[in-house]
């Protein structure tokens, strides 16, 4: 599912263009490979933009590292090698009543990979990141020792490794608590939203009731307009058979020409969209809910060769969110899919995990050269003078000083980092070379 | 239904390991032969997991042939029975090494073929008194008509795919079903850094799956994934003046 072909792995944003060279890993009992060049892990290249990329050498492809070492079905513990999918974790938990504790919009995750980005989901008000859920991992380090750490065992290197962009070795295993759930389905409502106030609300209500909530945001709105959305909730409920999670319907077979993103078209979509929700309770599988675009296969080709660019930021209220809507509406380059979310005040386990008590928006823009850097930088800065951060996950684009301003906790980070280790990313944001 | 009993050698092969992936989901009582003691003792978790009822595992040296009987009988009274055997165990040289030093290519054929077949036979004596069973074998496509790049691997498999030819029809009338499956280039460690046919590379588990259909309907000769078929049937069409032209 990596969407890699001639020129090696890419990132899912396909920002930036490289050729990577990749090595694949078989067994986590075997050594690194002896490359005098740094290293990255590599899971299903899901990351936007070059936080899963390492010009400087080759990335560990960890597919191969996909075995299930240990499951209680009483208590829901789970240990299993990095390069498995949460999918994978779902589709063998579900049965038996569990859930992976935190899902982010896919199911093409590797379980390496939500530790490294410390990702998040849409129950974030109560369960916090994906990093709290796990009670250990190994970290095979560049000198070629192991270390097991956990909240408690070598707790200074395991909150440099959660969230730690793959920076501090190569996670073989992780052992996880998975979440008990009365079943595989959901019972999800839809509310449209006319103002970034009423969504204030329905969130502040929603977040006793109900284990996800997230919404949609019209992200070419203007003006009276700007700040209208929809927003759905859901809880997991008991009853009727597992469904299998679905292989992808469709697949994107080419890239889409420029044209398909243009503004008019984007318009279009996101005036449909808004009138799609039927009012109402309806019962629907957790896949279809929570992983909505799984349902199409290599959707990042609808953006073109050019590829795509995510903007994901937290800020600490909707003052900050309308200056980011504002900002994106008016640059004319329409984002496609917009997503709102608060995020509660559950600490995130990681020096630099991402999610911090606020308001988080998720905008997503064609690449398109200058134009969209220009408009990347202008988000930036509204994010940083509201004292908020970018998601590094998603970005391919962010400067050192953004970075650092975003995550003070940087230059504590940087000493966990592994001599063996590099990425694009912190090739671009990390320690300026001596 | 009770358990399905199935023994594979070579357990630790991508490809092994997604097809025994499949019989564990079913709650298969699972005997795994494989070299390394430490890649097997992890194959046999994933399993456990997933949801084998029984495991029996033993780490050998394939290239023993004289345990090969032995190891197969045990293999046979741990699951109490054998209803269905994979041999799955093989390597790929690379094809410059192997021409260069004649001990690479022994060492293919020795593993591909030799081993294979000597597993082969000794199953095959148990299903045959037993008067029950599938013996099913990964050969290869590479076996269907040899290539400049990799005929070293070829030849290994094509003597392999013979073998399971006449085996098949020795032990059709005794119960016994010979399934003979020709996966292409697969996305497995063994393929990493290596071209392949067309630049076609599937994946493993839709591989695995197929193989597991394939063994539990009893097909006697297939590809994987199937469109190889196609592909081959033209390829070993074509007249060898015609073929030797052909970089492929």
């Amino acid at each position: 599912m990596a969407s890699g072909d001639a020129s090696g792995p890419s990132s899912w944003g396909r920002n930036p263009h490289t050729v990577q060279r990749a090595v694949a890993l078989a067994w986590a009992s075997d050594a690194l490979p002896a490359t005098p060049e740094p290293l990255l892990p590599y899971g299903m290249g899901r990351s936007y933009g070059d936080v899963c990329l390492n010009p400087a050498g080759p990335v560990l492809l960890t597919r191969g590292l996909r075995r299930f070492l240990a499951f209680d079905a009483q208590t829901g513990v789970l240990r299993c090698e990095a390069g498995c999918t949460l999918g994978e974790v779902a589709e063998l938990s579900l049965p038996r009543g569990f859930f992976p504790p935190v899902v982010p919009g896919t199911r093409f995750i590797t379980v390496g990979g939500a530790v490294a980005n410390d990702v998040h989901g849409k129950n974030h008000h109560r369960a916090g990141t994906f990093g709290r859920h796990v009670r250990a991992l190994e970290l095979l380090r560049g000198d070629g020792t192991r270390v097991v750490c956990g909240p408690s065992a070598s707790a200074e290197l395991f909150r440099a490794t959660v969230g730690g962009l793959g920076l501090t070795g190569l996670i073989t295993w992780v052992e996880l608590q998975l979440a008990p759930v009365p079943g595989a389905w959901m019972e999800v409502q839809a509310t449209p939203f006319a103002t970034l106030e009423r969504f204030a609300e329905l969130t502040a209500e929603s977040d006793k009731t109900h284990a996800y909530t997230v919404a949609w945001v019209d992200g070419l709105a203007r003006g009276s307009a700007l700040g209208r959305g929809i927003f759905f909730r859901g809880n997991h409920v008991s009853g009727g058979e597992v469904p299998r999670a679905p292989e992808p319907r469709w697949r994107i077979p080419f890239d889409a020409p420029d044209a398909l993103l243009s503004t008019p078209l984007v318009r279009a979509f996101n005036a449909l969209y808004r009138r799609w929700p039927r009012p109402g309770t309806r019962r629907v599988s957790a896949w279809s809910f929570l992983h909505p675009l799984d349902a199409v296969g290599a959707w990042n080709r609808l953006y073109g060769a050019r590829g795509l660019f995510q903007h994901q930021s937290v800020v600490p209220g909707a003052q900050g969110v309308r200056e980011l809507l504002a900002t994106a509406a008016d640059s004319g380059q329409g984002s496609f899919l917009t997503v709102l979310k608060t995020f509660s005040d559950v600490p995130s386990p990681g020096l630099l995990s991402f999610p911090r008590p606020g308001w988080t928006l998720a905008l997503d823009f064609p690449g398109r050269g200058e134009a969209t850097a220009r408009l990347l930088s202008r988000l930036d800065a509204v994010v940083r003078a509201h004292g908020g951060r970018v998601y590094p996950a998603k970005d391919a684009h962010m400067s050192r000083d953004t970075f650092r301003a975003g995550y003070p906790t940087w230059k504590a980070f940087s000493a966990h980092v592994d001599a063996r280790f590099s990425s694009g990313f912190w090739q671009r944001v990390g320690p300026e070379a001596v | 239904m009770p358990p399905r009993r199935v023994l594979i050698v070579g357990a630790t092969s991508a490809i092994a390991q997604a097809v025994a992936r499949m019989y564990a989901q079913q709650g298969a009582r699972l005997a795994l032969l494989a070299r390394n003691r430490q890649y097997l003792d992890t194959v046999a978790s994933d399993l456990r997991v997933r949801g084998a009822s029984a495991l029996w595992t033993e780490a050998a040296d394939l290239l023993d042939l004289e345990r090969h009987q032995a190891l197969v009988d045990q293999a046979q009274q741990a699951l109490g029975g054998l209803d269905v055997a994979l041999v799955a165990h093989g390597v790929l040289p690379v094809q410059a090494e192997a021409l260069a030093d004649r001990r690479i290519a022994a060492v293919c054929w020795q593993t591909n073929f030799v081993s294979a077949a000597s597993f082969l036979e000794a199953v095959a004596q148990r299903m045959e008194e037993a008067g029950q069973g599938t013996l099913g074998v990964v050969s290869s496509v590479a076996g269907d008509r040899g290539r400049a790049g990799n005929y070293v691997y070829g030849a290994s498999k094509a003597a392999l795919s013979a073998y399971a030819s006449g085996l098949g029809q020795r032990l059709a009338s005794k119960g016994v079903r010979v399934v003979l499956v020709k996966p292409g280039p697969v996305d497995t460690p063994m393929m990493a850094g290596r071209p392949s046919l067309g630049g076609l590379l599937a994946d493993v588990d839709v591989v695995g799956r197929r193989i597991h259909r394939g063994l539990e309907r009893g097909w006697r000769v297939f590809y994987a994934p199937g469109y190889w078929r196609l592909i081959m049937g033209v390829l070993k069409l074509l007249p060898t003046a015609l073929y030797e032209r052909l970089k492929v």
